[in-house]
């Protein structure tokens, strides 16, 4: 197949069709409705199942039901319907289910609005739900990564039996780009002897998440530890541009990163030695090349689509080497080249004895 | 079913529901053809002696999860097991909208009036003057409203194939209580459509009764309010 014009959203369903997924269970909100719209038409035509649920709560839980019962299966959804989608998340995780999860963030919190926005980072990478959890998160920038992370999401899914987000925005649902879907063969869907499909002549299969006494609980937990510790050594994933001799570095991730992206060729024209470094995947948090950068470059400038969320791992990464600052619109405004670019004037005017006095301010 | 001693307080009807349950899978044949969904409550054990393929869903959502397991595998046999607070109160969008769906399960309802698991707090279905420890003057109808009568509500969809309220209070109900759990099962197993059964049951521990005066109870204050019977048996059930 060449490449094809399509929307982000609607990019994210055929990629998950051709990574095996035939089932879909979804429920209305903008500005994702593409994708359960494209399901709605394309699944049948691939012997699948689309169903629109009566709620985001009870999408997600028929996904805990096919999920255990073996299948790929996939819901998308945006802010406030992933908001909902949190108990069902959480019981994904404990129940070590695979599925591939799509927020297209809209403007919030509340109802907020229908306009881009990444103020859902924390919800996303931190564990939305309740518990001992956590969830791969992938942050793509472009319709083509759109398709390549949801194909990787669900073999990844499938791979350490876990719940994978695939966090978007409003943009990056909505734009038209030219993608190629680099696989036309079948996916291998890995052999799942835990689902349930009916124990003929084998012992039962159990899903579930209830572990009443604690002791067996925390073992329970543990295990899922080295899975996670598993998952950051292996899966990390970033994107540098012009990072290496950068004496400011700029950190975003997804729409954000592409404005910073014509912002550091901006820079550079005007002789500024900015660079970029990009999170792939938002959890596990790419830190090394962050803390690399700490020690040739002067300082950090995060740019997010909210107020401030992806900046604490940034700060983890960097771990007080070097000033980490911030800029940020939110509640759906995208900051433009523009502004981010005054930004990295104005700190590169600050100078070295200021970004000391920040240092000192922030490590006290 | 399996070896495993039931958790349920003495005089409670939930283990003779299990029992019956299990009756009939084997009766129908289809033990390995089966897999169940538990609810959150006093039920919520049951993966322990039903020896079936089975998935503990959230609380409220065992249609929704049953709904995902049926798409997947459409020629097994998917069934849920829930209480009042579960599916009459938190799960209600579920279970109504399953059936609407004519989705292709059978939904079994434990109504015993008041939430068992969590220490006897009012139920959806506690009946108006129940005493329980969130209506501890009796449930007051001007305050807390009526209660649930869901089978009836259910009855009315398109999608419903069959519903029916039974109870086991006694051995002859228990005998039609299997029978329509029974009915349930082959509704579904002919692909008519959803079924479900509400099963009256006691709970003389929450009630504050010995297990006969429970029994008693059940026979003269929830019967009134739950009258017994199919309420939906569609064309060829």
């Amino acid at each position: 197949m060449g490449k094809v014009l399509m929307k982000g959203n609607e990019a994210v369903a055929e990629a998950a069709i051709l990574a095996g997924c035939r089932y879909f269970f979804g429920y209305p909100i903008t500005p994702q409705n593409e994708i359960p719209e494209y399901m709605a038409r394309r699944l049948p035509e691939v012997g699948g199942v689309f169903l629109q649920a009566e709620s985001e709560i009870s999408a997600i839980n028929m996904v805990f039901g096919a999920a255990g019962s073996g299948a790929r299966v996939m819901t998308s959804s945006s802010g406030p319907g992933i908001s909902l989608k949190q108990e069902g998340i959480s019981y994904l995780a404990g129940a070590e289910l695979p599925c591939v999860i799509v927020n297209m963030a809209r403007g919030g919190p509340g109802l907020g609005n229908i306009a881009p926005s990444q103020s859902d980072y924390f919800q996303a990478t931190r564990g939305g739900g309740h518990g001992d959890y956590r969830m791969i998160v992938f942050g793509p920038a472009s319709v083509q990564e759109l398709a390549d992370l949801t194909l990787k999401a669900f073999d990844l899914a499938d791979k350490y039996r876990n719940p994978v987000m695939i966090l978007g925005d409003g943009i990056l649902g909505q734009m038209m780009e030219p993608v190629k879907f680099k696989t036309n063969k079948a996916r291998e869907i890995p052999a799942k002897p835990w689902a349930t499909n009916g124990a003929r002549g084998r012992k039962r299969n159990l899903i579930t998440s209830l572990y009443i006494v604690p002791e067996e609980l925390e073992k329970h937990c543990l295990k899922l530890k080295a899975k996670y510790d598993e998952i950051s050594s292996r899966e990390k994933r970033h994107d540098s541009y012009f990072a290496d001799d950068a004496e400011i570095i700029l950190a975003a991730y997804g729409t954000t990163a592409r404005i910073c992206k014509a912002v550091v060729d901006q820079a550079r024209e005007e002789g500024i030695r900015a660079g970029l470094i990009r999170p792939v995947t938002l959890w596990p948090f790419p830190d090394a090349p962050y803390c690399k950068a700490a020690n040739s470059a002067k300082a950090f400038l995060t740019v997010e689509m909210s107020t401030g969320q992806m900046i604490d791992d940034v700060r983890l990464a960097v771990n007080g080497k070097k000033p980490i600052y911030f800029y940020g619109r939110t509640g759906g405004v995208v900051p433009s080249k523009a502004e981010i670019l005054a930004e990295v004037k104005k700190i590169l005017e600050r100078g070295a004895l200021e970004w000391k006095r920040y240092l000192r301010g922030h490590n006290q | 079913m399996t070896d495993k001693p039931m958790h349920f307080c003495p005089g409670c009807t939930h283990g003779v529901i299990q029992r019956l349950v299990g009756e009939v899978i084997d009766e129908l044949g289809i033990q390995e053809e089966t897999i169940a969904v538990g609810p959150v409550g006093c039920a919520v054990f049951c993966y322990d002696y039903w020896d079936v393929d089975f998935h503990q869903a959230s609380h409220g959502r065992a249609p929704a999860v049953a709904t995902g397991i049926k798409r997947v595998h459409p020629d097994k046999v998917v069934f849920s097991l829930q209480g009042d607070g579960d599916i009459a109160a938190i799960g209600t969008a579920e279970i109504i909208h399953a059936a609407a769906r004519g989705e292709k399960i059978t939904c079994l309802f434990v109504n015993n009036s008041i939430y068992g698991m969590t220490g006897g707090q009012m139920a959806p279905t506690t009946i108006v003057s129940q005493k329980t420890t969130t209506s501890p003057w009796g449930r007051d109808s001007g305050q807390a409203g009526y209660p649930v009568k869901l089978t009836e509500m259910l009855a009315i969809l398109d999608g419903t194939a069959y519903c029916a309220r039974v109870s086991v209070h006694n051995p002859a109900h228990i005998l039609n209580a299997k029978k329509a759990i029974r009915k349930a099962f082959e509704v579904q197993l002919n692909k008519k459509g959803f079924s479900l059964v509400e099963i009256l049951s006691t709970c003389p521990t929450n009630w504050g009764l010995p297990p006969l005066e429970a029994v008693k109870w059940l026979e003269d204050n929830m019967l009134s309010y739950f009258p017994l019977g199919e309420y939906k048996a569609a064309a060829g059930v």
